[in-house]
């Protein structure tokens, strides 16, 4: 008997345990999607200095958004991180550009 | 206001071709606008070109003529001076037609 | 498929020969140069035909484009543009009052150097500052009024040569060269040019399209596109154009965009004007 009231007892210790656990990843998954969008954002908002962004940059910072604020934050930290990547290479194409035009020029 | 039909017909060697360029929407029914409303159908369905009373051309239309539609063809007989008489309703009920000579 | 690799691959091709020491910031050089490239890619190509774009180097196309100039699709916006060209504003002015005869004629003579702005006007910019001096709010520069507009305007000018000025004004030099540089320069994530189409492809296909020379490009603008049904302006066009590379659109009548067609217009000096211009 008490074997068995042990045995619930550590059960529901360990629910207990799971479900904080799992509480606290979601958590810390929506800080991780906080961070990669707010780098996706300033990786953005450069490109946009440069006049220098791409549409789909803007399509995967939108299907982001979306994704979080349906709670699916894997696939909004996986959208956010390819948004960064594509505001990174839209900045590298404008900065290589300022003199590879001339590559291009007829003269 | 001004006609939606501009027809211009040329009589040559006993057969006389049309042009004819018409102003009209002819919105499909499939396309939505800014605010993402779709826009309503709004088409032509019947065109008609009669030569001296006879009919001598006659298009069922649908969505699937595009904006402004221009029309060319010939047809036998026709003299210079002859009236071309052209016409048009739509599927709002809405007509427009108009008369020119041969030329 | 958004494909992305850790650094850029940038095809770097080389046109022509090297470039002498004095045709460096000489514009003139730079625009003869920019004709011989395309009358020696198309030798059998009449120059001012290039003003015709894909129907000068596509006999197929031409056939159809010169039965519609019969019976133009672009006249009704060109119609329409007359009537708004001579309707008066509410302080009684017209835009004949903004332009030199009148406005009729002098197309061809647009982007020029503002000296007093220090940047360059285009046609559409001068027709809404015409409006906005006269109390008019300004219009859409990618609208179907300012198409009409411009279309009524260049039909008045058809057939007269291109006639751009670049002023003794290093400001008005600095935006030919940012035109110039903003033509050449890939964007977008297809990592185009303006040039990758319209210089090292016309008359090629990208899709169901056949591609015009940059030579005479805007001769022809506004032009009426089928696939828009309707007319539109050199402003839609480069904002479409942006998005087609997909590269995020400039505002309309943004300085990079004034200066690339203050480049484009410059280069094409002595082509005719064949504006309003129908496409596919």
């Amino acid at each position: 008997m008490r074997t068995l009231l042990r045995a619930s007892k550590r059960l529901m210790l360990l629910v207990a345990l799971l479900m904080a656990s799992a509480a606290a990843l979601a958590a810390s998954r929506e800080a991780d999607f906080k961070r990669a969008y707010a780098a996706a954002q300033a990786a953005e908002k450069q490109a946009g200095s440069l006049r220098n962004q791409w549409t789909v940059t803007e399509t995967s910072l939108a299907e982001a958004r979306r994704a979080a604020s349906r709670g699916d934050f894997e696939r909004a930290i996986a959208a956010a991180r390819e948004a960064e990547a594509l505001a990174k290479a839209s900045i590298y194409q404008a900065t290589h550009e300022e003199e590879a035009w001339k590559d291009l020029e007829i003269r | 206001m001004a006609s939606s039909i501009r027809i211009r017909a040329i009589a040559r060697d006993g057969r006389t071709e049309v042009q004819t360029l018409i102003q009209h929407p002819m919105d499909s029914g499939f396309i939505k606008n800014d605010k993402g409303e779709f826009i309503p159908a709004h088409y032509i369905r019947e065109l008609t070109f009669e030569h001296n009373g006879r009919l001598v051309f006659l298009a069922d239309w649908g969505t699937a003529v595009s904006k402004d539609p221009y029309v060319k063809f010939a047809f036998q007989g026709g003299n210079k001076g002859d009236e071309l008489k052209v016409g048009w309703i739509d599927n709002k009920g809405e007509t427009d037609t108009t008369t020119v000579k041969i030329q | 498929m958004r494909y992305l690799p850790a650094a850029l691959t940038v095809l770097i091709l080389s046109t022509a020969h090297a470039v002498g020491a004095d045709e460096r910031g000489n514009p003139a050089a730079e625009a003869r140069a920019f004709r011989s490239y395309f009358v020696k890619k198309f030798p059998n190509v009449k120059l001012e035909d290039f003003v015709n774009g894909p129907y000068a180097l596509n006999q197929d196309m031409r056939r159809q484009w010169e039965e519609k100039e019969q019976f133009p699709p672009y006249e009704f916006s060109l119609e329409a543009g007359k009537e708004l060209f001579v309707k008066t504003f509410a302080n009684g002015k017209h835009y004949a009052d903004c332009f030199p005869n009148g406005g009729i004629g002098i197309r061809q003579t647009y982007p020029q150097f503002d000296k007093k702005s220090g940047k360059v006007v285009t046609l559409e910019l001068a027709l809404n500052q015409c409006r906005e001096a006269n109390g008019e709010a300004a219009l859409s520069y990618t609208g179907d009024e300012m198409a009409a507009l411009t279309a009524y305007m260049a039909f008045t000018s058809r057939g007269k040569p291109f006639d751009i000025s670049i002023p003794d004004d290093p400001r008005a030099l600095a935006a030919y060269e940012n035109g110039k540089r903003y033509f050449y320069a890939r964007r977008g994530q297809l990592n185009f040019s303006c040039a990758t189409c319209h210089v090292q492809n016309p008359g090629e296909r990208l899709r169901a399209e056949v591609l015009a020379p940059a030579l005479g490009i805007l001769n022809a603008m506004p032009i009426y596109r089928s696939e828009w049904g309707g007319m539109g302006t050199i402003s839609r066009r480069f904002v479409t154009c942006n998005g087609q590379v997909r590269a995020v659109p400039l505002e309309p009548q943004s300085e990079e965009y004034r200066d690339l067609e203050y480049f484009l217009s410059y280069v094409s000096n002595g082509l005719p004007i064949s504006g309003p211009g129908a496409r596919p």
